[in-house]
């Protein structure tokens, strides 16, 4: 009855929440950094609802994973859920997207799930 | 697109094709998971004959079929229990019975139809002529893993608890017997297709539960406690399904979560007799009928490509990419051929099992889930 293992250890909220607010302070420097292209809005909406969906649902009313409409997610802010998207949940089903996306990227589907669906 | 187009047509002048008695045992139904429709796919012809819309959120949607394979009913994520005529082509009830529901059953007789719920936690079982609510099981948590079992039976499993349950129809009122224990976080289970085992795969920990239902009171059997020890887990993109049993002698393979392995178990012994390393994360592991080849899809973002595996040898032996976002895969009873739904390709792809060439396209709508009547007549479909 093995707990699984080997998973990235938790790291503080803070330091993670910081580590991104001090990234996306640095924010131009991915516009003018020519290696990291503005993401692709459609293809991020797509994985929104078709990838991310696979467990909060099309709709993201919830699924295995919780809910994730905006009017849900209102008490978060960008930067914690930036984090999430990046480093997952630790033993939770939530993985890690770092290995697909890049901060900019998971930042603007942090902003996309805060925007109310009629503004998006 | 303009065969589905005069297809379509033909099917609204209506009447006249209808005098005809409808044979329907190489239909099929595929879920266009974006626009709430089903196709009705015709296996024989390689072609679309119909699309129904008007079923709500299909988004992880299934179905089951009725005995005399007329009716399907829709299972859809938004809590939708739609049952569609594919003789008439039209939908013939719908009930939104959930908030959101991930699957269900029908019971070996045909005359109840039970979904299982995320929100509220718990199983809905349903008349399967009228849609009339027969019995509520709340759980208390989400609820994976339900099918059918002999005897007028339904077995389904709670992903907070890990906590399997049995409700026994075959009496005046129901009977529920809860076996706790099952491991953390189940996500899928599948039965055997004699109806004795059924198996949930864990997230929360490695390995397999297994239920032998022949028991007098079944209990928790671990299968492959450790098979993931010692290995570095990758993230899961999207959660397998267990579906698929290989006859090939005794075995079944099963997807492995969190490493790109497919696992082969001893039918009898419930020991592991192999593994075979994949292109990535398995989500389907499938058997064809005669268990000869199991093919293989996989989770975002590897989802483009199949592996088809010798069950023989365990060895890959074909690898190709159908298109963007396999999403499943459909064999014909005899296994001839398959049928591959590629959602961002918009299309079904009819594969010939013996050669891999691609016989046909299908056009449909994001297409998910592929669905064949021949189900009507299998424990556990």
């Amino acid at each position: 009855m093995a707990e699984r293992r080997n998973r990235p250890p938790r790291r503080g909220w803070l330091l993670r929440a910081l580590t991104v607010m001090v990234t996306s302070l640095a924010g131009a420097a991915f516009a003018a950094d020519p290696e990291a292209p503005a993401p692709d809005a459609e293809a991020l909406k797509r994985l929104v609802h078709q990838d991310c969906g696979s467990c909060h649902g099309l709709t993201l009313r919830g699924g295995l994973g919780p809910d994730l409409r905006a009017e849900t997610l209102q008490h978060y802010d960008t930067e914690v859920l930036t984090g999430v998207i990046l480093d997952g949940i630790p033993d939770t089903a939530m993985p890690p997207w770092r290995p697909l996306m890049n901060e900019a990227e998971a930042e603007w589907v942090a902003r996309y799930l805060l925007t109310p669906e009629e503004d998006r | 697109m303009t065969r589905l187009a005069l297809t379509l047509a033909a099917a609204l002048l209506g009447t006249t094709a209808l005098a005809e008695p409808t044979a329907t045992g190489d239909l099929g139904l595929v879920i266009e998971r974006a626009t709430g429709s089903v196709l009705l796919v015709d296996q024989s012809d390689r072609a679309a004959l119909a699309r129904i819309g008007g079923l709500g959120d299909l988004s992880h949607a299934s179905l089951v079929y009725s005995p005399d394979q007329r009716f399907a009913y829709v299972f859809g994520r938004d809590g939708g229990l739609t049952k569609v005529d594919i003789v008439t082509r039209e939908i013939a009830g719908r009930v939104v019975q959930a908030g959101n529901a991930i699957g269900g059953a029908i019971s070996d007789d045909g005359e109840l139809v039970a979904v299982s719920n995320y929100e509220p936690g718990g199983v809905r079982v349903f008349d399967a002529d009228t849609l009339e609510l027969v019995a509520d099981i709340p759980t208390g948590g989400k609820t994976i893993g339900l099918v059918d079992a002999p005897g007028r039976r339904f077995v389904f499993t709670v992903w907070d608890s890990g906590e399997s349950w049995i409700a026994d129809f075959s009496g005046p009122g129901m009977r529920t017997t809860r076996i706790p224990g099952m491991g953390k976080n189940p996500y899928d289970a599948l039965i055997t297709a004699n109806g004795r085992t059924y198996i949930t795969g864990l997230f929360g920990q490695d390995g397999l539960t297994a239920l032998d239902l022949w028991a007098e009171t079944p209990e928790p059997i671990r299968v492959l406690p450790g098979y993931g020890r010692g290995q570095q887990e990758m993230p899961v993109y999207k959660m397998p399904h267990l579906e698929g049993w290989a006859h090939t002698g005794a075995e079944f393979v099963l997807p492995a979560v969190g490493h790109h392995q497919v696992l082969w178990v001893d039918a009898a012994t419930l020991t592991e007799t192999g593994r075979t390393e994949t292109y990535g994360q398995p989500v389907f592991a499938m058997a064809r009928p005669d268990g000869r080849h199991v093919w293989v899809n996989f989770a975002h973002p590897l989802n483009d490509t199949i592996q088809v595996i010798d069950s023989v040898s365990k060895q890959v032996i074909h690898q190709f990419k159908p298109g963007p976002a396999v999403l499943h895969m459909e064999f014909t009873p005899r296994g001839h051929e398959v049928w591959i739904s590629v959602r961002d390709a918009g299309k079904v792809m009819v594969y010939d099992t013996q050669t891999f060439e691609k016989l046909r396209e299908i056009e449909a709508d994001s297409p998910s889930g592929i669905f064949f009547t021949a189900r009507a007549h299998r424990t556990g479909l």
